[in-house]
């Protein structure tokens, strides 16, 4: 002897019904709250998918290494043998200047100069405007030949195509070969205001007698942390731990992500706290409905419900309540995630997962503050609760 | 089929015991109008949850049955309310926010009946009380009469061993007051048990068995 779920979901909508403006009023409370939660959540998670971008945009198949220790540098032959490395697609020199840069009477002061090799431009996904790019036999021949950033560019040319004109570096002439297309500025500084030059040519000049810093393309993102143990093997055996630094984009965003996931797991969390005030106005709603149907209660148990029947009763119509309230408040927050990502431009929405998430837990409110008083009205005992007036 | 054997009911009301039933012995046999008349505060509103399962006795034993119950648990009170016991209250007890099929189909809801044999057994009981074409009107919308005939029903609709009647009639004008009592004693002659607790003459003489009760004792037993 039991009843079925389904009539008991039938008695707990029809008795939801026939008070439709208070329902609707104790469901508002989760509406508002699982409404917030979907919003709050949607733009913490759109704000760390525009990080995670921006990263991308960098290449997450990239290993920086740099050696810290001061002794030791890069020779060719280590730079050869890490390129033959499984896992590395290819590798370039990353030496860094800075000197003031001149064309005619324009100046730049503390420009970065870059010297690299000729796969640079490929690993860090830069575009040329117009000219050539750095060639191996630039590198051979240690030849004084720069490719200017777009800001550089801009300043010493301006509109002027600066292709075979003569630039100094330091005091020491140049000829430009090529400009950069625009890039955009990553989280490791302006990339639009520097110069590249050969790395064997700004050695030279520089007086830099060896390689403290390459960077290092590997063949894909998903074996990269493969690619860069390899690559820490290699260096510990050539020069023992504590000597190198390898910067993981892949870390890198990583950590960002736990930041911004603590972010959005805070605004989730003040969200939810108006869902848990939602709950309180259920507890409350149904507390009321208990004591105004005492003489229900006891009339159902004396033709057979028994306390379980009851039970069931009130959880189900608190957490009838609390789901369709969470249904509205989904709704409602894909709505204005829809409306925000169209007016601002930012593209948030909320993920399967969030909504999941609010849906389950607007139900769980239900059943967690809608115990109390079922409960309650389960005990009742039926002499009692007939005699209630 | 029910038998009571020296059941007392004692309610501890802080430092004060009140014994209600002092001792109460009866014997309902299958067939029997049985009633039960007494004046307020004799223990007959006592008597009658206990004999409807909806209390239990602090002593004595009570045989439904063949089955002694005073130490059944709630849930197997709740199925023997369901499955041997019809109430009919006083106040009629019917669900306002439900119709009349609605209200009589309840007990079977609880049994866990399948929604067509439900349907089938709900429009019979209705139909017997003579509310088969008023099956779908709320109570607001019937008549006291009809109110309490649509209690019958529902009293009826699961078959049980015996209807247990309060004062049936307590709240009705003499006309549906006798109508009522005509349905209770056509069922009664088809072999229906039915205990009517009341402290109106007139009911009880309509009666088979009757005792009278006062202040938690019989003091009268009469078999017609």
């Amino acid at each position: 002897m039991n009843m079925s779920l389904k009539n008991t979901l039938k008695m707990a909508i029809k008795s939801i019904l026939s008070n439709k403006m208070r329902t609707f009023l104790t469901m508002l409370g989760i509406i508002i709250g699982v409404f917030s939660v979907i919003v709050m959540v949607s733009m913490g998670q759109g704000a760390t998918a525009s990080v995670t971008q921006s990263i991308e945009g960098m290449g997450s198949n990239l290993l920086n290494i740099t050696l810290t220790d001061r002794t030791i540098r890069f020779s060719n032959d280590n730079l050869s043998e890490l390129s033959m490395l499984e896992g590395v697609h290819m590798l370039s020199p990353n030496i860094n200047w800075v000197a003031p840069v001149k064309y005619g009477l324009n100046n730049e002061a503390g420009t970065s100069v870059v010297g690299v090799n000729e796969n640079y431009m490929v690993i860090n996904g830069y575009t040329m405007m117009t000219g050539r790019l750095i060639n191996p036999l630039d590198i051979e021949n240690r030849n004084k030949v720069v490719l200017l950033g777009s800001e550089v560019s801009e300043s010493l040319f301006g509109q002027f195509n600066p292709i075979g004109e003569s630039i100094s570096l330091s005091g020491i002439k140049y000829t430009v070969v090529g400009v950069l297309e625009e890039n955009e500025n990553t989280l490791f500084g302006d990339n639009n205001n520097m110069v590249l030059v050969p790395y064997t040519t700004g050695m030279r000049q520089f007086r830099t007698n060896s390689i403290a810093s390459i960077t290092i393309q590997g063949t894909d993102a998903a074996s990269i942390d493969k690619t860069q143990s390899k690559i820490e093997t290699y260096l510990m055996t050539l020069y023992g731990t504590d000597t190198y630094r390898i910067f993981n984009q892949e870390q890198l965003l990583s950590t960002l992500n736990e930041i911004t996931g603590v972010l959005t797991l805070l605004l989730g969390g003040i969200a939810g706290i108006s869902l848990l005030v939602g709950g309180i106005g259920i507890m409350n709603i149904m507390l009321v409905t208990v004591s105004e149907r005492t003489r229900e209660i006891g009339v159902r148990k004396a033709i057979g419900a028994r306390r379980s029947n009851i039970l069931f009763q009130f959880l189900i119509e608190s957490s009838v309540i609390s789901g369709i309230g969470g249904i509205i408040g989904i709704m409602l927050g894909i709505l204005v995630n829809r409306i925000i990502s169209t007016a601002f431009e930012i593209p948030i929405s909320a993920s399967m997962q969030v909504i999941l998430i609010a849906f389950l837990f607007s139900l769980f409110i239900g059943v967690f503050f809608g115990m109390y008083p079922a409960n309650k009205a389960s005990k009742l005992k039926p002499v009692d609760a007939l005699r209630y007036e | 089929m029910i038998l009571l054997d020296k059941v007392t009911k004692t309610y501890i009301m802080g430092e004060i015991e009140l014994t209600v039933l002092k001792g109460i012995s009866i014997d309902v046999r299958e067939g029997d109008f049985f009633s039960i008349i007494g004046p307020s505060g004799s223990g007959k509103s006592t008597l009658m949850n206990i004999l409807g399962c909806l209390d239990v006795p602090t002593s004595g034993e009570y045989y439904l049955d063949g089955q002694e119950i005073s130490t059944y648990s709630e849930n197997d009170l709740a199925k023997i309310r369901n499955e041997k016991i019809g109430f009919i209250f006083q106040k009629f007890n019917l669900l306002p926010k439900l119709d009349a099929f609605e209200n009589v189909e309840l007990p079977l809801i609880y049994r866990g009946i399948k929604s067509k044999r439900r349907k089938e057994e709900t429009e019979i009981a209705l139909d017997s009380v003579g509310l088969y074409d008023r099956m779908h009107h709320k109570p607001n919308e019937l008549s006291g009469g009809q109110q309490q005939r649509v209690a019958i029903a529902r009293a009826l609709v699961g078959n049980p061993s015996v209807l247990l009647a309060d004062e049936p009639t307590g709240n009705l004008d003499t006309k549906s007051g006798n109508e009522v009592l005509d349905i209770l004693e056509s069922l009664n002659r088809k072999g229906r048990t039915i205990i009517v607790i009341t402290h109106d003459f007139e009911v009880a003489d309509r009666s088979k068995t009757e005792i009278t009760l006062r202040d938690g004792i019989i003091v009268n037993r009469k078999v017609k």
